[in-house]
Parts: structure tokens; C-alpha cells; sequence
């Protein structure tokens, strides 16, 4: 088993949708996760806040806001466990994000 | 039972019935006239629990996760107005507020249990305010204490989302105007104040109930959305009124034998044919409790006498042993308390099965000239149905046709044209 990294990237802007929505949104994302977890292939994962800041030109200069904005915006991200790239990648076509326009990179962690 | 299903039992409209309590809080926290405001915030809270949720997993207790998080945005928002004039904290009780030392502990105050059920009460009332046409009040109270969208409201009333969304301006221009306040009334106002909420609820209710909805799950939520509303009345002392408890015991009534009334393609079933096995019997036996604790004080209301003809309905053990007598007698009570049309038309009906069709047709000549019944579709479809049984066929037909050309309910249409057919063939 290796492990992998889900970046999560981009998603609609839920703040229009209804209280029922949003939960039922919620919903489909505890079933996606609690799928992998029941299987043992949930190691851990985060959600970022929206806002950052980000540093450039050699750390000279800060901007008060990440770099990447709406589609690019890393939302957080999952740590799973898998055989192969190809099965992780099958795993992360499960994501409820992907009903609100999300992209996922899959990457392997390099162990040491 | 999978985890997900088990969540779902936890939450269970949690999204829902919380923005609708977060409202009214905040309101009472920031006034109505900064509700678009009080709006913002709480789905801004929602959208946060999304997020996080979604990710690190349901907290034990979401509800005090959710409201935390309101509550800790609220703070953030007095700070950022400290020395502004946005905000009246004039009144003792939000005088508070405005220091720091005390801001974080005035504020949990706000958050207590009793308060917030208090707020929601408040709420209704605010929204139930007569200045406020009653469309108004019933938009609003689906959109704000509901929580339900512009598009789900819009859904519900079979409109536009503009209309929708010019009721919704309306109410919220009228709450900023008058810097609405958000209190139960006292003693001398609670009786009308509450009538006028029973009334809101009841038209939410049959909003949900009526046949005209295709879709299911608008339906089924709108209708524990209004029963829902009833029992915050019922669970607070100053609100449990008999007709509060008779309105509760008569939607039980009715959302019991909401499943019997169509069949599963959409086709209206008559309560002559329905199954009554489909009833829910449950519904029925808590209805029956309602009614009985709804006898008390010197009041009958119009939900009083609706409730009991509705109980003699779910508990005839068939069409043909209904106790018509009975609800012949309740019409007339009912009647008694104040002349309407409607009510007098449902009462010929009951003459009809009592007395015949002779008797139903010269009850029904008292309204002819009555405005309200020319454009209403069940006076044409009743008058269809007693010539009908007179053998007057073809003026039957005319008036079946006055009925389906009026009524918008795709299934009424249906049953109409199809009786139409039966009768001219």
C-alpha cells in the first residue's frame, strides 16, 4: 500500500444554494469518505480556509491573498491509501466535489 | 445500516431548521432592518460547516458547532462596527455589547436555549405582522424561519423567482422602515397576534397539501415545515392556545390521508374510493390526542370544528359509514361563527349525501351570486356533480367544463375531463 494525495482544486461557490443543499451536499461527501474509510484507505485530510497570503519575489514581497483564485484554489485536501496510481485515481473519481466543478490531482508520496 | 444513513438520522434537515433559529437570533441581535445582513451570516456559518465538514467529519454536537460559529462571526461584526452608527445597541439589554469586557458573555447570552426559542417565536410573529398581506407573510416565513431558497419558495408557489423575490423585498423594506421588533405579545394581543400566525401556518400547510404540486418532496416538506412552525406554539406556555392545538390536530388529520389521495401516477382518488388502509393511523391517534387537549378555555374556533370533521372523516371505517349527520352539525356551528362561502359550499356537499341531490341543489342556489364562487373552480365542479345526479346532464357537462377551464391543478384537470367522458357517453 502507498499513499496518496488528493488536491483538492476549485468548486462552485456554495453560499447561493439552499440550507438543504448544502447538506445534502455534505451528505454525498460523508458517504465518498466514509466509503474509503470503511475499506482502511483513509489516512487523514484538511480543509483550507479561503483566504492566505502568499509570498513572492524571494519572500520580499507579500501579498495579502494566495496566488491561485477560483478554479485553481487548492480547498483542502484527502491522504489515501492505495496499490497503484491508477487505483487512486479511481478512488478520487468518487468525489462529490465534481458535482460543483472541483479538479483533483492525484499524486503519490514519496516514501522515505 | 451504512454510516451514511445513520448521519442522515443525525442531521435530519439540521441545515435547514437551524437557519431558520440563527435568524432569529441574530435579528435579535442586530435588529430587523439589517436582516439581509443577518442573511449573509448565517450562510456564511452553513457554507463554513460545509467545508469542514465535509472533510474532518460531522462534530458530536453540530448544532452548538453551528451556532458557535454564528455566534463568534456575530462578535466579529460588533467589532469591526465599534465606532460606527450602524448598529442601535441602545437598549439595556445590548447596551452590553459595546464594551469589551463584556461583548463575548452579553453575546452567549443571546445564545441560550430558551432565547433562541423565544427569537423564533418573535420571528413568526414579526412576519405575521397584519400590516403585511398574507402572501408576503407566508414567502417569508418559507424563505427566513424555513429556510428554504428563493427557487424552493418559488417552487412551492408555483411562480417565478422575481415575484418571489419582490415579496421578499417587500418585507424586508417594511421590517427596516418600521425597525420591527421581534417580541412575543402580550397577554391583551396574544389571541389575535396567534390567529394571525394559525392562519400563515395553515396557508403554508395547504400550499404543501394542495394537488396542484407534482413534485413529492416539495410537497411532504412544506407540509412538516408548517407542522413544524404549529409546535414551536405548542411548546411555549404563552402560545399554547386551544386553537393552536385544534389547527396541530387538524393537519395531523389531513397529512394522514395525504398518501391515499393519489395514486402513484398523479391521479386524484375521491375520499368515496380511497383506501382508507393507506391512512396513517398513527397521524390519525395523535390528531385525536390534539383535538382532545385542544377542548379547553371557552374558545371554538374555525379549527376546532374543521378538526372534527376531519376526525369524522379518518375514522369512518368506510365512505358509506360517515357520520354525515355529525359533520352537518359541525358545518353549521362553524357557520354559526362566521358566514363563508366555502364552507357553505363543503356543507352542500354533505347535504348531498345526507338529503340528496334536490336538497343539495337548492342549498347551493343561496351562493349563485356570491363573487368569490364564479371564479372558484369547486363551485362549478359541485354544481357538475348535483345536476349530475339529478339527471340535468347536460348542463352538468357545462359546469364541469366552467370547473376544469379554471382549476390549475393538472390532475383536477384530468378527473374533471375524464367525468366529462363518463357522463356524455
Amino acid at each position: 500500500m502507498k499513499e496518496y494525495l488528493f488536491i483538492i482544486r476549485g468548486g462552485e461557490d456554495m453560499s447561493n444554494h439552499s440550507p438543504e443543499q448544502m447538506q445534502e451536499h455534505m451528505m454525498h461527501w460523508q458517504k465518498w469518505m466514509g466509503g474509503m474509510a470503511e475499506q482502511g484507505k483513509f489516512v487523514g485530510g484538511q480543509p483550507l480556509q479561503g483566504e492566505g497570503k502568499s509570498l513572492v519575489e524571494k519572500g520580499t514581497q507579500v501579498i495579502d491573498r494566495p496566488l491561485a483564485e477560483g478554479k485553481e484554489l487548492v480547498g483542502g485536501y484527502l491522504i489515501v491509501k492505495a496499490e497503484t496510481l491508477d487505483e487512486a485515481t479511481e478512488m478520487a473519481k468518487g468525489c462529490p466535489g465534481f458535482e460543483h466543478d472541483c479538479s483533483i490531482e492525484v499524486r503519490e508520496i514519496r516514501a522515505m | 445500516m451504512n454510516e451514511g444513513s445513520n448521519i442522515h438520522q443525525t442531521l435530519n434537515h439540521l441545515f435547514r431548521q437551524e437557519s431558520g433559529r440563527m435568524v432569529a437570533v441574530l435579528v435579535n441581535v442586530f435588529g430587523t432592518e439589517h436582516l439581509q445582513m443577518v442573511e449573509d451570516v448565517v450562510q456564511d456559518a452553513l457554507v463554513s460547516a460545509l467545508e469542514t465538514w465535509k472533510i474532518k467529519g460531522v462534530p458530536d454536537n453540530p448544532r452548538a458547532w453551528l451556532y458557535r460559529t454564528a455566534k463568534n462571526k456575530a462578535i466579529d461584526i460588533v467589532r469591526r462596527n465599534k465606532f460606527s452608527e450602524t448598529f442601535d445597541f441602545s437598549a439595556p439589554e445590548h447596551q452590553l455589547l459595546t464594551s469589551e469586557y463584556t461583548l463575548s458573555r452579553t453575546m452567549d447570552q443571546f445564545w441560550e436555549e430558551t432565547e433562541i426559542q423565544d427569537d423564533f417565536l418573535g420571528m413568526m410573529f414579526a412576519c405575521c405582522h397584519p400590516e403585511l398581506s398574507k402572501e408576503n407573510q407566508i414567502t417569508f416565513i418559507l424563505k427566513s424561519l424555513c429556510g428554504f431558497s428563493t427557487r424552493e419558495v418559488a417552487k412551492a408557489f408555483l411562480t417565478g423567482e422575481d415575484t418571489i423575490s419582490k415579496r421578499l423585498y417587500r418585507t424586508k423594506e417594511y421590517f427596516r422602515k418600521n425597525k420591527v421588533k421581534l417580541q412575543i405579545p402580550g397577554p391583551d394581543e396574544i389571541a389575535n397576534r396567534t390567529d394571525a400566525v394559525l392562519s400563515a401556518i395553515y396557508l403554508v400547510f395547504n400550499e404543501g397539501y394542495s394537488a396542484t404540486h407534482n413534485d413529492q418532496l416539495i410537497r411532504e416538506d412544506v407540509i412538516s415545515q408548517a407542522m413544524l412552525l404549529c409546535k414551536s406554539l405548542l411548546d411555549n406556555p404563552k402560545t399554547q392556545l386551544p386553537q393552536a392545538y385544534a389547527l396541530m390536530a387538524l393537519m395531523c388529520f389531513h397529512a394522514a390521508r395525504i398518501e391515499g389521495r393519489l395514486t402513484r401516477e398523479g391521479e386524484l382518488i375521491l375520499l368515496n374510493q380511497q383506501d382508507r388502509s393507506t391512512w396513517n393511523a398513527e397521524l390519525i391517534y395523535k390528531g385525536n390526542d390534539l383535538l382532545n387537549q385542544a377542548a379547553f378555555g371557552d374558545t371554538v374556533s374555525p379549527y376546532h370544528l374543521e378538526a372534527a370533521i376531519a376526525y369524522e372523516h379518518s375514522t369512518a371505517k368506510s365512505y358509506q359509514e360517515t357520520n354525515w349527520e355529525a359533520i352537518l352539525r359541525y358545518y353549521d356551528h362553524w357557520l354559526s361563527l362566521a358566514f363563508d362561502p366555502v364552507v357553505y359550499l363543503n356543507r352542500c356537499l354533505v347535504l348531498l349525501e345526507l338529503k340528496g341531490p334536490q336538497a343539495a341543489w337548492d342549498a347551493m342556489n343561496q351562493i349563485q351570486d356570491h363573487q368569490k364562487m364564479q371564479n372558484y373552480y369547486l363551485y362549478h365542479a359541485a354544481l357538475g356533480e348535483i345536476l349530475d345526479r339529478l339527471g340535468r346532464k347536460a348542463e352538468a357537462v357545462q359546469f364541469l367544463e366552467a370547473a376544469a377551464k379554471l382549476t390549475q391543478s393538472a390532475p383536477e384537470k384530468r378527473f374533471l375531463r375524464d367525468k366529462i367522458a363518463a357522463i356524455c357517453n
